[in-house]
């Protein structure tokens, strides 16, 4: 296991607004590999919740089978989680966010996960715009059935035994950008001042937000011939620019850096600033975000940051038109039409 | 020869061209029967194709309230000349065959022993319209006048019924009327009517409606208060969803802000659907899907998760001819077993087997409060001859002062109250834990839902032990279900009897009737038909107490046969097997004949034992 979480806290450890410290974000100790990228996320995953002060309860965090999907046990212990079927965690959040569309929803999963036995339901998922939070933990490999390549491993790439992968690599990025996300992320494990805001802004927008993060597998993929290692992803990624989360409320001026390029208005009201290089995109442009992503893709380097964000985002329930109450809260009384109807559909029926 | 004579009590089957429109007039046909207050069960046996394949429909009347198939055609209605040969085959001697004579009949099909109508349709339709979709629309019309003349319908309940067909579309009235006066007057003028068949309107129908089991499906699933549906769309489950929408538009529409107060969710594929249906139970909304087959094979994986996790799980599964792709709009109950032991591990399924529109509704309607008070997947097998079909119904009911059930649910001032909350902690004796849903409580009452093994905390386990013990307890509970389920539904003979017949589901109505046959040439057999699994006892005390049990099904391996015996360990011997797997609903003369073969002195080895015992090489 990677680390003990000492039962021993601070007495002044920062409190939120909620007046919770990120120990009440904590979950159980982690049975993963001493090392492993996933680890990094989970702590990340519980920063940016401690920050934007969410109620831990208001939280749903969903996720299929696989290493990155033992995750959540190990954050946001006073969440309820689901750890369903390998590839399905996107149908069983759709229908959880339906019954429900005032919990935030965290789908974790992994990079086997997500582009080979759930890729339809990847897909499907962006394309209805599911508001949610999709966070890829992608390591490049099976890690629970000891290290084969996944269809994220690149072209070229080796783990610890060797073999050279033959195959293309599945961008997820660039296949959620094809399929119509609304918000499109990539991140490291190893770069916890990028990835917390990205998950913040993530949490705030209205639709679907995926987040690939690149977390090596200290085990199996981490070796000198892996473009999925600490080392090599060190060395080749290439940030669009930095971005500071301002959540709802907070005063600008706080955490104000001067020479933003752009200021986001979330849907919850917080704001979202961009720092970043011109030449390298345009993240309100999905043209430009593909073009992004190919040409680093062609240089051999690897793009994080916000890649794209849309700014109008209309999720699932504004499509379907729900009801503003959540369906869950429906009432009997709301639901059934009672006897008087059916005398009147029995008398239309003879 | 001798023409069939008979009031009341006959079968006809029209023979249609699909995507000709044929399906409107012939069930203005059927229901202006229903309308002239005699039992009519309309059955359409339809093609896997959307235009230009034949089509038939198939119509028994019966004064007696028989509503399942009989067997053998009475009169057959045929434009289709792709499928003449065979029509006019399957006519009992003595029989009507009435065919479009605009073409001559081939000499080759002519028969000695039936009566031959020609109506020049095509004709009259050819010099009466120009347009070629009217000249299509109007013929079918045009036979429906001419059956009114020929079988002496009356002809005021006919124009009534156009007229509130088109009710809202007024200018296609008088058209209408005019093509069935059309047929009418051609019928009238050559032939002697009415024929040796013939109606005379009657009063057995009483308050019953004629309804499809899907449209009572969907409507028992907005009665019962689901709020999300996703699906995949399959023959023949589409209409259930269909009708689901359909209503819900009309009564699920918040009236303040427009909204809709359900979601409807169309899958990419039945594993998604079934996916979201669990999603949203798990998150306390009630939640459904509908399928057939494939479907069901496609969900296995995640009928084990709500099994095992214990997620309340409703699937409404209409059952089609399999396997695999199979007869896709043809009917079977072949996904018993299937459904009854889904997905890999140790598993059992709650199965409810409706029989007709009402209990389509009620089954329907009250799966909801299975699936949340028993925590576990309720799986709903109806089947096409029941969903697709028009069948007479007792009227749809509801009892307003009836309460949901919404099951073993914590809400936050309980979870206060509480020492320690466990999700799969058995406190009240009867295997079934309490539920929090997600959102509930800021520190109480969070679990971890999962399908892998776990404690009675809900935390992950791998010590044998904890995982026997919820095991168990999962098989208690299914005793617990035995108690909840819907019982059987026992109707003894005139006679004390020995012998018995067991069915369920739309093998009911034939069944019903061969045991009259039977019952008029002395074999006295008590019935039962199952309406759920788990059995209860009375299933048990019931095949206990005879000497022999006819197990009636519609699928080729005794399906529920086997489950019966798997689940009580009784003898090959003691139930013997009554099966129909063309594709055909059963009928009445077919299950007579097979019961009969099995009787003392009529010693027929059943055709599949035969087959086995070939192979092997011994005698059969």
């Amino acid at each position: 296991m990677s680390y003990q979480i000492p039962k021993f806290r601070h007495p002044d450890l920062p409190v939120n607004e909620l007046g919770y410290t990120k120990a009440a974000y904590e979950g159980s100790i982690s049975t993963l590999c001493a090392g492993c990228g996933h680890d990094s996320i989970s702590g990340a995953l519980v920063r940016a919740c401690h920050e934007l002060s969410i109620e831990p309860h208001k939280i749903a965090k969903l996720s299929g089978i696989g290493c990155s999907s033992k995750t959540p046990t190990y954050f946001l212990g006073k969440s309820h989680g689901f750890n369903s079927v390998h590839g399905r965690m996107p149908s069983v959040v759709t229908g959880a966010a339906m019954a429900n569309r005032e919990l935030l929803y965290l789908g974790v999963s992994g990079d086997g996960d997500t582009a080979s036995i759930g890729m339809g339901q990847f897909a499907h998922v962006i394309r209805r715009n599911l508001n949610m939070v999709y966070i890829v933990m992608n390591n490049g490999c099976y890690g629970l059935t000891k290290g084969q390549d996944s269809a994220t491993a690149d072209e070229g790439s080796a783990g610890k035994k060797g073999d050279v992968n033959p195959f293309n690599a599945i961008d997820l990025c660039s296949t959620a950008l094809q399929m119509g996300a609304t918000f499109v992320a990539r991140s490291f494990s190893g770069d916890k001042e990028q990835l917390v805001p990205l998950i913040k802004a993530a949490m705030s927008h209205r639709g679907f937000a995926l987040i690939d993060v690149i977390s090596p597998c200290v085990t199996f993929n981490n070796t000198a011939a892996s473009t999925k290692s600490y080392e090599f992803v060190r060395d080749h990624a290439e940030a669009t620019g930095t971005v500071d989360f301002v959540p709802m409320r907070q005063e600008i001026t706080t955490s104000s850096r001067p020479g933003a390029a752009h200021e986001v208005t979330m849907h919850d009201g917080s704001v979202l600033r961009l720092y970043e290089d011109a030449d390298t995109l345009n993240p309100f442009d999905r043209r430009s975000a593909m073009m992004a992503l190919m040409d680093h893709q062609a240089e051999g380097t690897i793009l994080t940051g916000l890649i794209y964000l849309d700014k109008n985002s209309r999720d699932l329930h504004d499509v379907l038109e729900t009801s503003h109450r959540p369906l869950n809260q429906l009432e009997e009384g709301e639901l059934c039409p009672g006897n008087k109807m059916l005398v009147n559909i029995n008398a239309s029926l003879r | 020869m001798k023409a069939l004579k008979s009031v009341n009590d006959f079968v006809i089957k029209f023979a249609n061209v699909n995507g000709t429109g044929s399906a409107s007039a012939n069930n203005l046909f059927a229901k202006a029967l229903f309308r002239m207050g005699l039992p009519v069960s309309p059955k359409n046996i339809f093609p896997s194709n959307i235009q230009g394949l034949p089509t038939w429909y198939e119509v028994r009347v019966s004064e007696k309230g028989y509503l399942g198939r009989r067997g053998g055609v009475d009169i057959i209605l045929s434009v289709n000349p792709q499928s003449m040969a065979q029509d006019i085959r399957e006519i009992e001697p003595g029989g009507y065959f009435i065919y479009d004579n605009t073409k001559p009949l081939d000499l080759r099909l002519l028969r000695d022993d039936i009566t031959i109508i020609g109506l020049p349709l095509t004709r009259i339709c050819n010099e009466k319209y120009k347009d070629p979709r009217q000249r299509q629309l109007f013929k079918n019309v045009i036979y429906v006048g001419a059956l009114a003349a020929l079988l002496d319908m009356d002809f005021k309940v006919l124009t009534d019924l156009v007229a509130d067909q088109f009710k809202g579309k007024e200018k296609l009235i008088l058209p209408n009327i005019n093509a069935l006066e059309l047929g009418h007057q051609y019928a009238k003028d050559n032939f002697d009517c009415p024929i040796g068949i013939r109606v005379k309107a009657s009063d057995k129908v009483g308050d019953k409606i004629l309804l499809d089991g899907n449209t009572a499906l969907g409507l028992g699933a907005i009665y019962g208060g689901a709020t999300v549906a996703a699906w995949y769309p399959i023959t023949p489950s589409t209409s259930v969803v269909d009708a689901f929408d359909k209503y819900a538009r009309r009564v699920r529409i918040d009236p303040g802000t427009g909204r809709r107060n359900y979601a409807i969710v169309q899958a990419e594929d039945e594993l998604a659907a079934i996916g979201m249906v669990i999603g949203a139970s798990w998150n306390g909304a009630r939640a459904f899907t509908a399928t057939s087959g494939p479907g069901l094979s496609l969900m296995s994986e995640f009928l084990g998760l709500a099994y095992f996790a214990e997620i309340p799980t409703v699937l409404f599964d209409v059952q089609r001819a399999g396997p695999s792709t199979g007869m896709p709009t043809r009917t079977q109950q072949s996904d018993v077993l299937a459904a009854a032991y889904a997905s890999h591990g140790d598993t059992k399924h709650v199965l409810l087997f409706p029989s007709t529109p009402k209990e389509c509704f009620d089954f329907g309607a009250m799966s909801f409060d299975l699936a949340e008070r028993l925590q576990t997947p309720i799986i709903m097998l109806t089947d096409l001859d029941l969903g697709m079909n028009d069948n007479m119904s007792d009227p749809l009911e509801w009892d307003d002062s009836k309460e949901y059930d919404r099951g073993k649910v914590l809400n936050a001032a309980d979870l206060d109250a509480m020492e320690r909350y466990g999700r799969y902690l058995d406190s009240d004796g009867d295997a079934i834990c309490y539920r929090t849903y997600p959102g509930t409580h800021p520190d109480k009452g969070a679990y971890f839902t999962r399908g892998s093994s776990r404690d009675e905390q809900a935390v992950y386990t791998e010590k044998g032990e904890e995982y026997e013990k919820n095991m168990l307890r999962l098989l208690q509970k299914w005793d617990t279900i035995k108690e909840y389920v819907p019982g059987p539904e026992i109707i003894p003979a005139a006679k004390p009897a020995d012998m018995a017949v067991l069915y369920f589901g739309t093998s009911e109505a034939s069944s019903r009737e061969a045991v009259d046959y039977l019952a008029a040439d002395g074999i006295a057999l008590d019935s039962m038909r199952v309406r759920a699994f788990p059995f209860n006892h009375e299933v048990e005390d019931f095949i206990d107490r005879h000497e022999r049990v006819f197990v009636i099904e519609q699928n080729r391996d005794a399906q529920l046969r086997t489950l019966l015996m798997a689940e009580f360990e009784f003898g090959p011997d003691k139930l013997k097997s009554v099966l129909c797997f063309d594709g055909t609903p059963i009928s009445a003369r077919n299950i007579r004949k097979q019961i009969m073969e099995h009787l003392p002195g009529n010693n027929v080895t059943p055709l599949h034992r035969k087959i086995r015992a070939n192979r092997v090489g011994e005698r059969a």
